[in-house]
């Protein structure tokens, strides 16, 4: 209990340097992984986290002739930089000479590279001096072992991602939606492109040490994946991965002070990956709860009015009294549906039953209300026919979906295109006063 | 050089298993799915070790059952997130796949404390040590060979099928052939494979063995049928060499490279992953050249007519 509020109140210096750390990390890696996951190259991630194990166990083996500790993280970075931008460039060369898929281009050349990687680590495992233990920590993953320089080299490393993704946030942007019109308006696109990989390789550097090789990739994807159900916005969907990548490192490496003997880099994927549960089921914008809640409520509209649509048709046709066996009629729909939402609107006071209940009338607001509905639905019918070449027998159906998509503005739209003509034939005139 | 009888073990060792993957290997690749293979070999991690975890041993068949289970658990977990959750494919499979691959680390360490299992040993395997057994034929060799027959079989019987489903799949989806079920049925064995080879491979190097010999193949021939047996031949090729320069040229190399004098023998494993790399792209280097040399043959042909 102790130690657990030591770690809470960063009591000790080395917990404040290695939550920062990992905390800067996991926000650097949300926000270059959201672009990465915008250009639906996630994998990408996961093929680059395994080639750096080649570039590390080579540097590893060259330490001493070029008068490196083999400990250096700095060194070991370099050949993980190389080797990780040479593992691109091989992915792209298959893709461009052979006829293979993307996926097999990154399959093989992951699987290669951590072959070359798995066949040095065994010659360094005969070194003498047991020295191999040094790399364990870069391919599991342990932040504990982060001393103040490599903070200050995650710093300097997660300054420079949010300072470019800053600033060209508007470029990145259209490179992700749009890279064919990007082109087209004369972009860099190629350069850009290459410093957003770049901005991925550099993450995906500093987080050797924090979570390891095997799931570097792990914080490019999940936090911006569980930041889209919360926003379509990018910059709050970039805010947010930011905020579960730092938030999920935190509770990561705090769980691992608690649970000695667990691998950290796990736990903070497995925060994660918690976190993308969470926003998964109640995220504010995408998430399964919330979009039942919006596909509900739809629903219930659309039944709305097409009850409302039903009384005004019938009662347009012959009497305003209309019995609920003619709007039976209308359309293939339950009785008990039926004469429940004819409850409901009588309850709101647009329309008027008889005691028996067999018989409606819409009164002076449902009336309006219905007469509003009917006319936007057959102006846009109208539209469909005469301006937007849809086949006539496709016209009632496709109304019937886009009728409650429309837009105010857009009903609006088409009554100026419309001309007076085909207004006074097929739609009742509106029944609100025009505003001047 | 040294050759011994545990040499000849390791290569047929190698050899079967790289065969048997080759096999759904193939198959993932005609469906666009190499990344599949990647990540049910990372997500039957979790399934191997509650597989010790409950029984308590080593046992063959509880490790199947469980990484079975996790390889058609990514499959359809993955695919819930990309439907429901609107995800992109590759990063919905990417979620899916690292937490599990996390959980399997956590509970590897924990079933460390019980069974005799070493989290190193899973994740770049190690043919050297798989291959001492007491008994005549080592009952890795056993267990490569007969997954290796098991999915033979199982292609053979149901080639036409699965053929159809990755040319065609809507096709195959509106004639109301059951695909959903092939490709449980790819995910499952595929699973299996990787549960056999990880012992003798590990858990990272089968997504080599399973789609290298594979698109190799493929860069060289145009039917299904000659992209499998050229896999084969591959797969074979690259064990074979993968182990000669494991022991031979390989550290001898390193050693001049490096400076570090008096190496041992390599990983097998890893240069197996290695050789069958090089062996891909001398064959993509040559393709290219050929196909190049072949066009200008024919412009020179055609140019003094025109």
């Amino acid at each position: 209990m102790e130690s657990f509020w030591r770690v809470l109140l960063l009591q000790d210096h080395n917990t404040r340097v290695v939550l920062g750390g990992a905390c800067l990390f996991g926000a650097a890696a949300g926000l270059a992984g959201t672009f990465l996951l915008l250009r639906k190259r996630s994998l990408l991630g996961d093929t680059l986290g395994h080639a750096t194990l080649p570039g590390i166990t080579f540097a590893f083996l060259m330490a001493d002739s070029f008068g490196f500790s083999p400990r250096s993280f700095l060194w070991l970075a370099l050949g993980a930089t190389i080797s990780g931008v040479t593992g691109m460039g091989a992915v792209l060369m298959i893709r461009k000479l052979s006829h293979l898929k993307d996926d097999a281009a990154l399959a093989i050349v992951l699987s290669v590279f951590f072959g070359a990687g798995i066949a040095m680590l065994s010659a360094i495992q005969q070194l003498p001096g047991g020295q191999a233990a040094g790399l364990e920590r870069l391919i599991y993953g342990n932040p504990a072992s982060m001393t103040a320089s490599d903070a200050w080299f995650v710093l300097a490393a997660s300054f420079l991602v949010a300072v470019i993704c800053g600033c060209l946030l508007k470029e990145f942007t259209l490179l992700c939606f749009d890279e064919a019109y990007a082109m087209t308006v004369g972009w860099p696109v190629r350069p850009l492109d290459a410093l957003l990989m770049g901005l991925v390789v550099l993450v995906t550097i500093v987080g050797l040490q924090t979570v390891g090789i095997l799931l570097v990739v792990a914080l490019l994807v999940i936090p911006p994946a569980a930041a889209r159900f919360w926003s379509d916005d990018l910059r709050t969907v970039t805010l947010v991965a930011s905020a579960i990548g730092g938030i999920s490192a935190v509770v990561g490496v705090i769980s691992s002070a608690l649970l000695p003997g667990l691998p950290t880099g796990a736990l903070i994927v497995l925060s994660a990956a918690l976190l993308f549960g969470i926003s998964f089921l109640l995220g504010k914008k995408r998430g399964l709860l919330m979009r039942y809640f919006v596909e509900r409520e739809a629903a219930r509209r659309l039944h709305r009015e097409h009850v409302l649509r039903a009384i005004f048709e019938c009662a347009e046709e012959s009497d305003p009294v209309v019995s609920i066996d003619a709007l039976l009629a209308k359309r293939p729909w339950k009785k008990n549906h039926l004469a429940s939402e004819v409850s409901l609107l009588a309850d709101e006071g647009l329309l008027t039953t008889d005691p028996s209940g067999s018989y409606v009338q819409l009164n002076g607001r449902g009336d309006s209300e219905a007469r509003r509905l009917v006319r936007n639905h057959r102006l846009w019918e109208i539209y469909l026919l005469t301006h937007a070449d849809v086949a006539p027998s496709r016209v009632d159906r496709d109304a019937d979906l886009i009728e409650h998509v429309l837009d105010p503005r857009l009903v609006q739209e088409l009554e100026d295109i419309l001309d007076d003509k085909a207004r006074e034939r097929l739609v009742p005139s509106n029944p609100e006063k025009l505003q001047p | 050089m040294m050759w011994s009888e545990l040499d000849t073990w390791i290569v047929i060792t190698g050899a079967l298993t790289a065969m048997a993957c080759a096999v759904p290997g193939v198959f993932l690749l005609l469906n666009k799915q190499s990344m599949l293979g990647d990540a049910i070999s990372h997500a039957v991690l979790p399934g191997l070790a509650i597989g010790f975890l409950v029984s308590g041993t080593r046992d063959t068949f509880p490790m199947l059952l469980g990484a079975a289970l996790a390889g058609v658990f990514t499959g359809v977990v993955s695919g819930m997130i990309e439907r429901r959750g609107r995800v992109e494919a590759g990063a919905s499979l990417g979620v899916v796949f690292c937490s599990l691959f996390a959980l399997g680390l956590i509970l590897i360490r924990l079933a460390a404390d019980h069974v005799d299992l070493d989290p190193g040993c899973v994740l770049y395997g190690s043919l050297e040590l798989a291959v001492i057994d007491s008994a005549r034929v080592p009952r890795i060799a056993w267990q490569s060979g007969g997954i290796l027959v098991l999915n033979l079989i199982l292609a053979g019987v149901f080639f036409k099928e699965l053929q159809l489903a990755a040319f065609d799949p809507r096709f195959a989806k509106a004639s109301g052939f059951p695909a959903g079920w092939l490709q449980q049925g790819l995910t499952v064995a595929t699973a299996l494979t990787t549960v056999v080879a990880f012992e003798s491979v590990g858990s990272i190097l089968v997504i080599a063995m399973l789609i290298v010999p594979g698109a190799t193949a493929m860069l060289l021939s145009r039917s299904v049928g000659g992209v499998l047996l050229g896999s084969l031949a591959v797969a074979l090729f690259s064990a074979v060499i993968g182990h000669l320069s494991a022991i031979s040229i390989g550290p001898v190399f390193l050693s001049l490279l490096t400076g570090h004098g008096n190496l041992g023998s390599l990983s097998s494993a890893g240069m197996m992953a290695v050789c069958a790399g090089l062996i891909f792209f001398t064959i993509l280097a040559m393709a290219r050249l050929t196909q190049r040399f072949f066009s200008r043959v024919k412009e020179h042909a055609v140019s003094p007519q025109a």
